[in-house]
């Protein structure tokens, strides 16, 4: 199958709006009569099913969480990008366009980052209309901050809590048409199987966590809003659930999977404590601009960090890219933290983090707020206090999760941190109008592959997530449901129904039977092991085919002795891990597959043996300046390739110096 | 560091909804300090598994305090000992060596158990869907800063939009009412112009709501506010009895 992207002709500036003013539209009487499938309840799954609902669609909606309210969108802490230009500082929907791709390292399609930038200011609209708390200024106008890889202040926030705040706003838009009977909501569902009929999505297979019992359901389309799959690492900052389940049952289902190795690595991790370890949390990326990161220049220094004077410390973000310092991306801060910590300069008892030290700006900030209230004799001591109030007033909640699960108090001495795994670029290859190969079938949000190439920048996760659910599908859809109106619903008694519950109850009692000696969690974490060693922040050929081979081991073995308890009609999480954790040991190997075939470093992706003389990421353009989408092809994969065409950048060589 | 420790639980277990459900008792030794108290439920369900018994059903997923998807009552207390907290913020170390702990599901007639330590909460989305939203349906918005909201009201209204609809303050009130949820979300759009068209219309289908799921009266003592994970202030209740009166006078009035 050719993969076509689907790109409007055109100007880049004009093909959005020319796209929108001639797209085939669905007359609200025929809408009513179009069921829309959406799975995940996110910020991408609720604006989507909250936003068709609004012009008339019947929908229906899944969550495997007991409510929609908690999926993982909501732990999202820093912020949101917009091409306001509040501030004046310079900002316009080219420049998050230019900054997108670029720190996408440009592996990204032009096409889809310049419609992102174009919507961003309507999605800030739209959630400020919903009553999302964003920060204000005394003036009463909303607050502005920077994150990584850009040099304006775009990102607008909610204290610590951005993505918290902009999943209620969506949450509560969907659960407003629940109650106006437009969208029927599944609580603690799960999609096990997609069910395509002459080649094309309509309906899905859900299993009914409470009960237990297979549902199967009917739709003209199913829209994959179920997030990404960092949890094949085990260790992530992902919750406990997140899954790959729905989006990989698609892949084999027919669904090209895009850049599956493109994993984002976070720097500023809370660091692992022990082998207990269930997850990782996150301190924002939003840190970064008031926290400057460090270590002693003198390796193995084991002295308090508030006994190594300034001399003897090496800020080496300010020292290797003054043009960006602390702000870098995230890939770059990444790479920077584990080269000082294996170069033997880390700190801490496991000597595998760096800190992240506030006591500059709060000394900064305090003087600001003495001079405010005239206290122009205020000593240092004051100074610090009234800094931390600042400090307080920024990030106290994200100070309070430290102090929680480290019991040190960050006001004090400065984070210990490190990188961990955070979003994964990745995902389902969708064309312009978020569809994949699969006619019907759509993918949004980090679920699919498509606006941030090779790294995401910070803020921006929740943009896209936002934009492809309120701004983009309602649109694109039409494209496809405007041929699909003569479709009448199909009976969920077709055969093609029957055989994908079959399938299902298939695996499900296939895991059941094997009734081994190991726990799911032990076979997650030997994979989640595997993968951070040899596909992590950095890979090379001899690790990756090694890594291939291990994760066929470890897949084997699983299926010969894992142990699922409980049974398969009841209330059974296990059960329900032990089916995402099959899925996660077949995608963690295409992920290998997909990291060893490309041979460049790029964003997020770094391959050893592709590295300037300073060690930063060297992409080849020549040979790999395109999407890879591999298709699903009995246990093996085929390559697809999708071409990326720069028209309106220059590509070069990414600096931040 | 302070030394790992061994510990007794008493746990729960009903195994669905018909089930009467008793407590059953549970030994986890050499836990960390370090863990969280998710991670030692962790440890005590690998134990269990690898003796062939079915492991212990608890709600979880972010383990970062934000989803408020955790809801364990521990030692008489939602969330455990500690204040502003959430169970899986609660770390080992408030604990020590030879605690016995009791671990039950949140208890209320608008909460079913549904396994174990797992409720079902979704009263709470149909309180929500019932009025907790602002009628603007997407497209319709105007530019974000053309209505200036004062950073007193946003912050207050950011207070209230802190909660994250655990039940914690169910579970803790002895009338198993929902008033400080309730309230939260109903002063979160009272201090934002937005919400001001929907406002008494909001207050009145959301406490409807309420009073249908089953939720108990609020007779002001305090407790849902005390162990709420997120603070959420009693002064919700008391304005959002203000705007219940206001609209219910108003709706009296024609
Ligand atoms: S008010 Fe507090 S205790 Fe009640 S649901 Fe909200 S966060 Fe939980
Ligand atoms: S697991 Fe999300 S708040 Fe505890």
């Amino acid at each position: 199958m050719s993969l076509n992207s689907n790109i409007p002709e055109g100007k880049l500036e004009e093909k959005w709006i020319k796209y929108k003013s001639t797209v085939p539209l669905v007359n609200p009487a025929n809408k009513r009569n179009l069921e829309i499938l959406v799975i995940g309840s996110g910020l991408a799954g609720a604006s989507a099913a909250a936003s068709l609902a609004e012009l008339g669609y019947k929908v229906k909606c899944y969550c495997f969480q007991d409510s929609p309210r908690r999926a993982h969108s909501i732990a999202a802490q820093g912020g949101i990008n917009a091409a306001k230009n509040y501030q004046n500082d310079g900002d316009s929907v080219y420049r998050l366009f230019y900054d997108t791709i670029k720190g996408g390292d440009y592996r990204a399609r032009e096409a889809n980052v310049y419609r992102l930038a174009e919507i961003s200011p309507n999605i800030i609209d739209q959630c400020v209309a919903q009553g999302v708390p964003f920060a204000r200024e005394y003036g009463g106008m909303l607050s502005n901050r920077s994150f990584g890889g850009t040099q304006v202040q775009r990102t607008f926030y909610a204290a610590g809590q951005t993505g918290q705040q902009l999943l209620l706003g969506a949450y509560s838009a969907l659960e407003r048409q629940v109650g106006m009977g437009n969208v029927t909501m599944y609580n603690r569902h799960e999609m096990l199987e997609l069910v395509i009929i002459d080649g094309k999505a309509r309906g899905i297979i859900a299993r009914n966590l409470i009960t237990g019992k297979l549902e199967r359901h009917f739709g003209h389309a199913v829209l994959i809003c179920t997030g990404g799959y960092g949890n094949v690492f085990y260790l992530s900052t992902n919750a406990m659930g997140s899954n790959a389940t729905a989006a990989w049952k698609a892949h084999k289902k027919g669904a090209y999977f895009g850049n599956p190795c493109f994993t984002q690595i976070h720097p500023t991790c809370i660091p692992v404590s022990g082998d207990h370890q269930s997850k990782l949390t996150l301190m924002s990326e939003s840190l970064r601009n008031d926290g400057r990161i460090w270590v002693p220049k003198k390796a193995g220094d084991n002295r308090n960090p508030s006994d190594i004077p300034e001399d003897e410390r090496d800020y080496y973000l300010e020292r290797r890219y003054p043009a960006f310092g602390n702000l870098v991306p995230r890939d770059v801060a990444s790479r920077a933290a584990k080269e000082r910590c294996d170069a033997g300069f880390g700190v801490g008892n496991s000597k595998m983090a760096v800190y992240l030290d506030f006591k500059f700006n709060m000394m900064r900030y305090g003087k600001v707020e003495a001079n405010k209230a005239g206290l122009n004799d205020a000593d240092d001591n004051e100074i610090l206090k009234l800094g931390k109030e600042v400090i307080k007033e920024k990030y106290g909640n994200l100070f309070d999760m430290y102090k929680q699960i480290t019991g040190e108090d960050p006001y004090n001495s400065p984070m210990r941190i490190y990188p961990a795994v955070h979003y994964t670029m990745g995902g389902l290859w969708v064309d312009y109008n978020l569809m994949t190969n699969v006619p019907g079938l759509y993918a949004l949000g980090e679920a699919n592959f498509s606006d941030h190439g090779a790294n995401r920048l910070g803020a921006s996760a929740l943009m896209q997530g936002l934009a492809d659910g309120y701004f983009v599908i309602p649109y694109t859809i039409g494209d496809y449901l405007s041929k699909e109106i003569a479709v009448k619903p199909i009976s969920t008694e077709h055969e093609a129904f029957a055989e994908a519950e079959k399938n299902v109850n298939d695996i499900i009692s296939k895991l059941l039977n094997v009734k081994g000696t190991k726990s799911v969690d032990h076979y997650h974490k030997k994979l989640g092991k595997v993968m951070w060693d040899k596909c992590g922040m950095a890979r090379n050929t001899k690790g990756l085919e090694e890594a291939i081979n291990e994760i066929r081991e470890i897949r084997n073995e699983f299926w010969q002795n894992v142990r699922v308890t409980g049974l398969a009609d009841e209330f059974n999480p296990e059960l329900e891990k032990a089916g995402r954790v099959a899925d996660f040991l077949e995608l963690g190997e295409l992920m290998c597959i997909d990291a060893l075939h490309r041979n460049e470093s790029c964003g997020g992706h770094f391959r050893e043996e592709s590295q300037t003389e300073e060690g930063e990421a060297l992409r080849n353009d020549s040979e790999y300046s395109y999407v890879a989408a591999w298709e699903s092809n009995g246990d093996k994969w085929n390559l697809h390739k999708e071409a990326l065409n720069f028209e309106n950048i220059k590509i070069a060589q990414r600096s931040y110096k | 560091m302070s030394e790992n420790m061994n510990l007794t639980l008493k746990v729960w277990r009903q195994r669905n909804n018909k089930d009467k459900g008793k407590f059953e008792d549970f030994k986890v030794n050499d836990i960390s300090p370090d863990m969280s108290f998710l991670e030692m439920f962790d440890v005590l369900n690998e134990q269990l598994i690898s003796q062939g018994s079915d492991p212990i059903a608890f709600d979880h997923d972010c383990r970062e305090g934000i989803c408020g998807m955790c809801s364990m009552y521990i030692n008489g207390r939602p969330h455990g000992p500690k204040e502003g907290i959430t169970t899986c913020q609660l770390h080992m170390r408030s604990f020590k060596d030879g605690d016995t702990i009791v671990v039950e599901p949140w208890r209320a007639n608008a909460f079913p158990v549904i396994k174990d330590l797992v409720v079902d909460r979704t009263a709470f989305d149909r309180i929500i869907a019932a009025g907790g939203f602002i009628s603007v349906n997407t497209g319709n918005a105007q530019d974000g800063n053309s209505i200036p909201i004062s950073k007193i009201d946003a912050d207050i209204a950011f207070a209230a939009a802190a909660c994250i609809g655990c039940g914690a303050c169910v579970a803790a009130c002895k009338n198993a009412s929902a008033m400080l949820f309730v309230s939260a979300k109903i002063n979160q759009l009272s201090h934002l112009p937005q919400g001001q068209p929907e406002r008494m219309q909001r207050v009145r289908a959301m406490v409807h709501q309420m009073d249908k799921e089953g939720f108990g009266a609020c007779t002001n003592t305090g407790a849902c506010s005390a162990e709420c994970p997120k603070e959420i202030s009693l002064v919700n209740i008391a304005s959002m009895n203000c705007d219940y009166i206001k609209a219910n006078v108003i709706d009296s009035n024609g």
